[in-house]
């Protein structure tokens, strides 16, 4: 009803509108049209320099209202962030500055050249000192933009460190799948085409296979894998070996200030070193609800906006303590061949927190 | 051969008389205003498929923005209107708000910035400014814009599909574009989808040749290329942007067609399909190469958006200024700067897919490179309106809009062009706002401009300027409302191509401001309606234009008769002695191209 009511006045106000903007035109003729043309001109002029002071109003006033919400104000919440966050706000002066002055000129002479008596015309179709000025300058402020962009990729795309943990992030339509390297050290082997959604969610080579030429790879046996929440450690670098099960996916980690696509049957890394524990990041942000959220950021279904994961980041200690209460999900699928288990107690599933999100449709 | 012979060559034996002008009085109905083959009319047929497309295109991200605003609200009759698919309940179901998210991008994209926007202007301008009869082949002309007729009623057809239009994202990454498993649009909608992109490529080689070729070899005497207005510089660009990079995005559909229905693995590998619980047998292939051959279109294709857009910017800001264009020389350079740039910076969107540091570093260098020439033209612009006698014309409020929306959205390339900070951006509303301000905005500005503009040379009547004052004021304050707030959403990393945010703790705090920008969305899309409404009443009853030069303007279509016929000039094409923009001149308002260069005046040396 209300929908009605409101189409209704939109086709009455678009009625009242027309209605006058036709009859503008007959009061046009008949006041003299050159005079009417000039006055609208002049409502114009001045409606463009109102539109430049109110604009730049409007752009404080926005910053004001929505600074806080956005991570402007939060600490980046790694090494490679702050260097992010170093150049954004470089970035941010010189583009400012550049936009404020531009747009001051634009609505500036918009309205102090408007159309006047006895104003004359400067006929100036070019100034080569000028073009050469403006060209060279813009040249130099890019130039630095550059280095210190480049500077700043090569850290991030570098090699990580060889102390690094590294932890393999699998993306699936519509959740995340991590695996640790359990007590050997090393990721076992995997294979898509032994996939079991039930307990083998990465297809880790656990048996020989013929038909498809696998061999078990011992090294698998022991590789932790878990769903839902990632753990990493403050202060020691993280590498993240990151790929996906069907369609291409990114890691999205907003308070680190990083990305990094999924694709499936080409593996990417990325890899950086976690300043505040998730508890201290509750402190920094006032906010006693606060987690890092890993957001799908390429666009994979229907799904794809609910598609979250939970990086928490503890102490070294805390890690310890926690990878040593978890299950390889060699030994969940098959609890008969766990030693540790041998009085079986009912195999908890390799899969913590396995389920979906619930999703709104 | 002239332009004469070229034209009694495709007009076959019964136009071959020398009375050009009276043919039209033979041509029925369905030879004037169905299969035309007169560029004008061609032109016309181009804008108003494209208004369609563009209301279609609006109206849906007026779905998407309901949803995006008011999540927890419903509409049943939403429900009566679309159906359970698209509104369950009267919400937006998550398929139907994927599928409005990428219908409204690719129609927006393709139907209306490249087909609406320059087939329109190349169409009417390109000839009349240059001084030509027609385009070089009139019958391509046509074909290209059935082509792109057909284009769209495939694309409309997909809308009615049982499991909807493709909904993967304009940009149709694989897998999720090759699998049907993986997404219900990716069945038949994404054939539909890739059928009708097909078309569309077709329809832009057939009209970009046809530009090319024209502009090329059929200038009327005198017309130089340096004489050639911006516009048509601009245009030209475009077309050669436009056949020099559509075959690659064809050849990449042409693969995803392969993999979508004979197995074959160029996108694809090691892939699980979890809602069967199947892997599937394809190996080797690399997802990544269809996003080279996509963004090798991809990214010149903003180009295509914005050339022409420039062009028409560039010469209603002299003609209102009432000064010569500033810089001629350079802004044509910087148009070619652009042009060839284009094809070497298309890396920069994937900069976050793993790709070569190495190669990402050269594709950041070549990125920021482009602020040059963009640099160039808005100084240029802003020294155009210095010093000169602006009359605020719709258009030229338009132009000037079109400058700002510019300038704000182009600084924000710098950020997302430089790799390191593309990382933390990348994909986010603070990538959404640029885009749709450098060129969706800005673009769209450029096309009101350049039809408030030449409407009364193209149906010789005028639209009503009140309703364009109105027009443009809530267009440009609705813009900057809409999108400026979005940077902010992207500072928080608040991913794009999200239903709902409400479960996200580091998102969910915009509530209130997707809230506000829905209700700006959806005032400023009713503010085109006035627009529409004006451009149709105006094209019965507009007043009628008395003046063949209405603006005074210098440039050869402003010496047609006010409705020209198919052949355009009455009698001999009028030969050009001048550059385009002699305004304020030696004390002369303005110099027509046609008039000789006179005996004590100093020709233009740009």
């Amino acid at each position: 009803m209300t929908m009605f009511l409101t189409i209704t006045a939109i086709i009455l106000i678009f009625l009242v509108i027309f209605q006058i903007a036709k009859a503008n035109e007959y009061i046009a003729i008949v006041k003299g049209e050159e005079k009417s043309r000039k006055q609208g001109n002049s409502i114009n002029a001045y409606l463009m320099l109102g539109f430049m002071i109110v604009g730049l109003f409007g752009v404080w006033y926005c910053n004001k209202l929505l600074y806080d919400k956005t991570l402007l104000g939060v600490p980046a919440a790694s090494d490679h962030g702050e260097k992010v966050d170093e150049m954004l706000w470089v970035t941010l002066w010189i583009t400012g500055i550049v936009f404020i002055i531009t747009q001051i000129l634009l609505f500036w002479f918009a309205f102090k050249y408007r159309e006047q008596e006895g104003k004359k015309v400067f006929f100036f179709p070019h100034s080569t000192k000028l073009e050469i000025i403006w060209t060279s300058v813009p040249a130099i402020v890019l130039a630095v933009l550059i280095v210190i962009g480049l500077k700043n990729w090569y850290i991030m795309t570098g090699d990580a460190p060889k102390n690094a943990l590294e932890v393999e992030v699998v993306g699936k339509q519509f959740n995340w799948i991590y695996r640790y390297k359990g007590a050997d050290d090393v990721f076992g082997k995997k294979y898509y085409k032994v996939i079991n959604e039930a307990n083998n969610p990465l297809g880790l080579i656990w048996e020989d296979n013929e038909k498809l030429g696998l061999k078990d790879d011992a090294k698998a046996h022991d590789d932790i894998v878990l769903q839902q929440t990632m753990y990493v450690i403050k202060g020691k670098p993280v590498k993240l070996i990151i790929g996906s099960r069907d369609v291409i996916h990114d890691v999205g980690l907003p308070h680190f200030r990083l990305k990094m696509d999924a694709v499936p049957g080409i593996p990417t890394t990325l890899w950086f070193t976690p300043k505040y524990t998730t508890k201290e990041m509750k402190e920094i942000t006032k906010n006693p609800d606060f987690i890092y959220e890993l957001s799908c950021d390429q666009m994979c279904g229907n799904g794809h906006y609910s598609m979250k994961g939970i990086i928490e980041v503890v102490t070294q200690q805390e890690f310890d303590e926690l990878m040593a209460g978890k299950t390889p999900a060699y030994h969940a699928a098959f609890p008969n061949n766990n030693p540790k288990t041998e009085t079986a107690a009912p195999a908890t599933a390799a899969v913590v927190d396995n389920k979906p999100i619930a999703q709104k449709n | 051969m002239s332009n004469e012979a070229i034209l009694h060559a495709n007009m076959g034996s019964a136009h071959a008389t020398h009375d050009d002008h009276h043919e039209h009085h033979q041509e029925t109905f369905i030879t004037k205003y169905i299969f035309s083959q007169d560029h004008k009319t061609i032109s016309k047929q181009f804008l108003i498929t494209g208004m369609v497309w563009a209301v279609i295109g609006g109206l849906m991200s007026v779905l998407f923005r309901f949803q995006l605003g008011f999540p927890d609200d419903s509409l049943p009759w939403l429900e009566d209107l679309l159906g359970k698919w698209w509104a369950a309940g009267g919400h937006i179901t998550a398929q139907g708000y994927y599928a409005l998210v990428t219908i409204h991008g690719t129609v927006l994209v393709f139907f209306v910035l490249t087909a609406g926007l320059s087939g329109t202007f190349a169409n009417l301008l390109i000839p009349l400014q240059i001084g030509a009869r027609d385009m070089a082949s009139p019958l391509l002309n046509m074909l290209s814009y059935w082509f792109f007729f057909i284009a769209g009623i495939v694309m409309l057809s997909s809308i009615f599909v049982e499991t909807g239009p493709f909904s993967g994202g304009w940009t149709a990454y694989p897998p999720l574009s090759a699998l049907g498993d993986t997404s219900p649009g990716s069945k038949t909608g994404m054939d539909l989808w890739i059928i009708s992109m097909a078309l569309f490529v077709v329809s832009s080689l057939l009209s970009g040749l046809n530009y090319i070729a024209t502009v090329l070899n059929m200038r009327t005497k005198g017309m130089s290329m340096t004489r050639l207005p911006l516009t048509i510089w601009a245009l030209f660009f475009t077309a050669v942007v436009g056949v020099l990079s559509f075959p690659v995005l064809l050849s990449g559909f042409i693969l995803l067609i392969f993999d979508r229905n004979f197995g074959t693995s160029f996108y694809l590998s090691d892939i699980f399909l979890s809602a069967t619980g199947t892997a599937l047998p394809n190996e080797g292939g690399s997802a990544i190469l269809f996003q080279h051959l996509f963004w090798f279109l991809g990214h010149p294709e903003v180009y295509i958006i914005i050339l022409p857009a420039m062009g028409i910017v560039s010469e209603i800001l002299s003609i209102n200024s009432r000064k010569p264009i500033f810089g001629y020389i350079a802004m044509v350079g910087s148009m070619f700067a652009i042009t060839a740039l284009s094809f070497i910076v298309w890396a920069h969107h994937m900069f976050v897919t793993g790709l070569n540091p190495f190669l990402g570093s050269i594709f950041t260098l070549f990125t920021l490179l482009i602020a040059l020439p963009s640099a160039i033209k808005v100084f240029n612009w802003l020294t155009t309106l210095w010093r000169g006698s602006i009359r605020f014309t719709p258009a030229m409020l338009f132009a000037i809009g079109f400058v700002s929306v510019f300038i704000s959205g182009g600084l924000t390339g710098l950020w997302l062009g430089n790799s390191a900070l593309d990382i933390h951006l990348h994909d986010t509303y603070f990538n959404i706002a640029h885009f749709h301000l450098v060129m969706g905005v800005a673009s769209i500005l450029a096309m009101f401009a350049g039809v408030y503009h030449w409407f009364p040379k193209m149906y010789g009547r005028r639209m009503n300027v009140t309703l364009g004052y109105i027009h443009f004021w809530i267009t440009i304050i609705g813009a900057y409302l809409i999108f400026w707030p979005m940077h902010y959403e992207g500072l928080a990393g608040m991913p794009r191509r999200y239903y709902d945010y409400s479960i996200w703790e580091s998102f969910k705090q915009f509530s209130d401001l997707n809230k506000f920008i829905s209700i700006v969305v959806f005032i400023t899309f009713s503010t085109q309606i006035l627009f529409l409404i004006n451009f149709f009443y105006s094209i019965w009853n507009g007043r009628k234009e008395t003046s063949e030069n209405p603006h005074g303007a210098t440039t050869l279509e402003w010496t047609t008769p006010i409705n020209p016929g198919h052949g355009n000039w009455v009698g001999e094409i009028p030969e050009v002695h001048r550059w385009a923009y002699d305004y304020s001149k030696d004390g002369k308002d303005f110099i027509m191209q046609t008039t000789p260069i006179g005996a004590d005046e100093k020709e233009e040396k740009h």
